[in-house]
């Protein structure tokens, strides 16, 4: 009798196990066409040379060329002062907005969320309008006298940044409020109470409890960064080359597609070893939903 | 219901069998003025010619041409190009070699025709600069251009190396007629790239597409930039206080090609034949300040000495220009663009 019910249960086990995963054939499906076979490719054709065969010279040519390292540096370089300079402006601002009453702290998300309704080129050549040579920035501060000549705000590594961190602002400051949101505001009071200074009951119970958020969100900005192509190749002027740069200029130079896919394969490792590491600090899904 | 659907089914069957007896062509070009011009000087008048259709559409580039060529899947006829992507692509199989014997290139220039490409316009990489810092003595020739001392100011300069190091060659004192001779070496290059290192202070902006060039004249974010004439011309027209002349100019053209495996192939290679002709060409410059690759065109009356005077191609100006070496490009651009790009890096 218990034998039965147990082959019964198993049985039913069984079922309940092909059901989800013919639930989830869809997904996985979708993931395989869109994911993993584009990826495989990728990895293939930047192993076939210019006649077709097999080859590393898609590989040896990033070696050889020194533009290929330092292309990899200053990439890796704006990524890291985005996200830096998202921390500095995004953090005390979420902060900021955390403390307000519900229905304020919902308006400022708003106007955070408002610049994602503008499309990202419209925006880029907007800060090249407002920040050039003969720009309204520049334009206003020498009529009122603030500097003489002409500040270079843009076409360069300083232009570059400003149109980055604008447009990544918000990638940041989500997750961080929402990591400072969940923080239950009796921990503070608490620390108040067993005579803790508020600067002391910041750095101590506030600032720890909102890390994953500010993990998360970093780790997004800085994600998104390194393939960034649009905001660099307008406002750097031509001296700022990233790797999303230069597998275009390899698609128009080379006959092959290897030249560019090894671009992205190694951008690829890279990425994923950044993750890693980044994963043995923190939970990754943190990143979906940058609560606890 | 089902009675009217196969009707409709029928009849349609029926109009596109009509159409495929009429003879019709596909010509891909890149749009805007650049196709309303060539579709106005060209294409127009050849329709009322011969009586085909031409069917235009606008395209991605040689790219496409890739695309449609490695799947078998060729619906253009005829494509327009840059020189030097047509002469790749050429070389890579994608294109069928021109005919010769029916396009009659008896008096065009050497430098406007190849294999696989026939010349339609004529363009130059000229120096530009703002009239509002140089006045009317703006710098006339690369050494000029370079010459930061004599002309202290802030460049614009090509972002890759098309067109990029034949100014510098000329800047060190190289006659236009030994440029391609001195860069055909490795260290010829990096003698050129060297001059280009040391302006580089004064370069504010390497540029990467015509639009962005003439912008930047426009709002005066640079004083001196090279740039190819006929945006130049445009921005001008706009009220940019810019100017240029011809002196030292690298001269290219735009072409006509035919993808490998056209479905018209014949009835394009005619195309091509006659739309070369001069009295097609001579009626390019009235839409686009781009000047024709035959030169029987300045001949026919159409073209005043006015028009011609702003033209890449006349004679004139013609003489004080040098021609790109498509065999320079095809032979170094690879290696050329590499090394280019250690010099942006640095």
């Amino acid at each position: 009798m218990t034998d039965l019910h147990a082959a019964g249960l198993r049985r039913d086990e069984r079922l309940e196990r092909w059901k989800l995963f013919g639930l989830a054939s869809p997904a996985i499906l979708l993931v395989l066409v869109i994911l993993v076979i584009p990826v495989g490719w990728l990895f293939y054709v930047s192993f076939v040379g210019a006649d077709g065969n097999f080859s590393l010279e898609n590989y040896e040519r990033m070696v050889s060329r020194k533009s290929y390292l330092r292309i990899f540096v200053t990439t890796f370089q704006v990524s890291i002062l985005t996200t830096v300079l998202c921390i500095v402006i995004g953090y005390p601002l979420a902060y900021f907005i955390s403390q307000l009453p519900t229905r304020w702290a919902n308006l400022c998300l708003v106007t955070v969320l408002l610049p994602f309704w503008t499309s990202l080129l419209v925006r880029t050549y907007a800060w090249l309008v407002l920040l050039q040579k003969q720009g309204l920035v520049n334009q206003w501060a020498i009529s009122l006298g603030l500097w003489d000549e002409p500040l270079k705000f843009v076409h360069n590594m300083t232009g570059t940044l400003i149109g980055m961190v604008h447009i990544m602002l918000p990638f940041l400051i989500l997750p961080v409020y929402g990591a400072m949101r969940a923080i239950d505001k009796d921990y503070l009071k608490a620390a108040s109470n067993l005579g803790a200074s508020p600067r002391r009951a910041f750095w101590t119970v506030f600032f720890p409890l909102s890390t994953p958020g500010l993990f998360a969100g970093s780790l997004m900005v800085f994600v998104l960064c390194l393939g960034f192509f649009v905001t660099p190749a307008v406002l750097g002027g031509g001296r700022v080359i990233m790797v999303s740069m230069k597998i275009v200029s390899n698609i128009e130079l080379f006959v092959n597609w290897g030249a560019a896919s090894s671009l992205g394969v190694v951008l690829l490792a890279l990425t994923v070893i950044i993750l890693w590491i980044a994963s043995r600090f923190t939970r990754l899904e943190q990143m979906a939903g940058g609560g606890h | 219901m089902n009675h009217k659907i196969a009707l409709t089914i029928a009849a349609s069957l029926l109009a596109t069998t009509a159409l495929a007896q009429e003879k019709s062509l596909t010509v891909a070009s890149w749009g805007g003025s650049y196709q309303d011009a060539q579709s106005k000087a060209l294409f127009e008048p050849y329709e009322a010619a011969t009586g085909v259709t031409v069917k235009q559409e606008s395209y991605g580039g040689m790219s496409d041409v890739r695309l449609q060529v490695t799947s078998g899947q060729v619906t253009l006829d005829v494509v327009a190009s840059g020189s030097g992507s047509a002469a790749r692509a050429g070389a890579e199989g994608l294109l069928e070699p021109l005919d010769y014997d029916m396009i009659d290139v008896s008096r065009f220039p050497d430098a406007f025709y190849s294999e696989y490409c026939v010349g339609g316009d004529v363009f130059s990489v000229v120096p530009a600069y703002s009239t509002k810092t140089y006045g009317d003595n703006g710098p006339r020739g690369w050494a000029d251009f370079f010459d930061t001392e004599k002309f202290p100011g802030s460049r614009g300069y090509r972002g890759t190396v098309a067109g990029a190091l034949e100014p510098a060659m000329m800047a060190l004192g190289v006659a236009p007629e030994d440029v391609y001779t001195e860069l055909d070496s490795e260290e010829g290059i990096e003698r050129a790239l060297d001059k280009i290192r040391e302006l580089k202070p004064n370069i504010a902006v390497f540029w990467t597409s015509g639009a962005q060039h003439a912008q930047l004249m426009k709002d005066g974010e640079v004083d001196m930039t090279t740039g190819w004439n006929g945006r130049f011309d445009n921005a001008a027209a706009d009220g940019a206080e810019v100017s240029y002349n011809f002196d030292q100019g690298l001269l290219d053209y735009d072409c006509f090609a035919i993808p490998k495996g056209a479905p018209n192939k014949e009835l394009a290679m005619e195309f091509i034949a006659e739309i070369s002709k001069a009295e097609y060409q001579d009626d390019l410059p009235k839409f686009i300040t781009y000047g024709p690759t035959n030169g029987a065109a300045y001949e026919t009356g159409e073209i005043t000495e006015q028009v011609a005077a702003v033209l890449p191609s006349s004679p004139a100006n013609m003489a004080m220009q040098l021609p790109i070496s498509l065999e320079w490009y095809t032979k170094w651009e690879t290696i050329a663009a590499e090394m280019y790009q250690e010099m942006l890096t640095e």
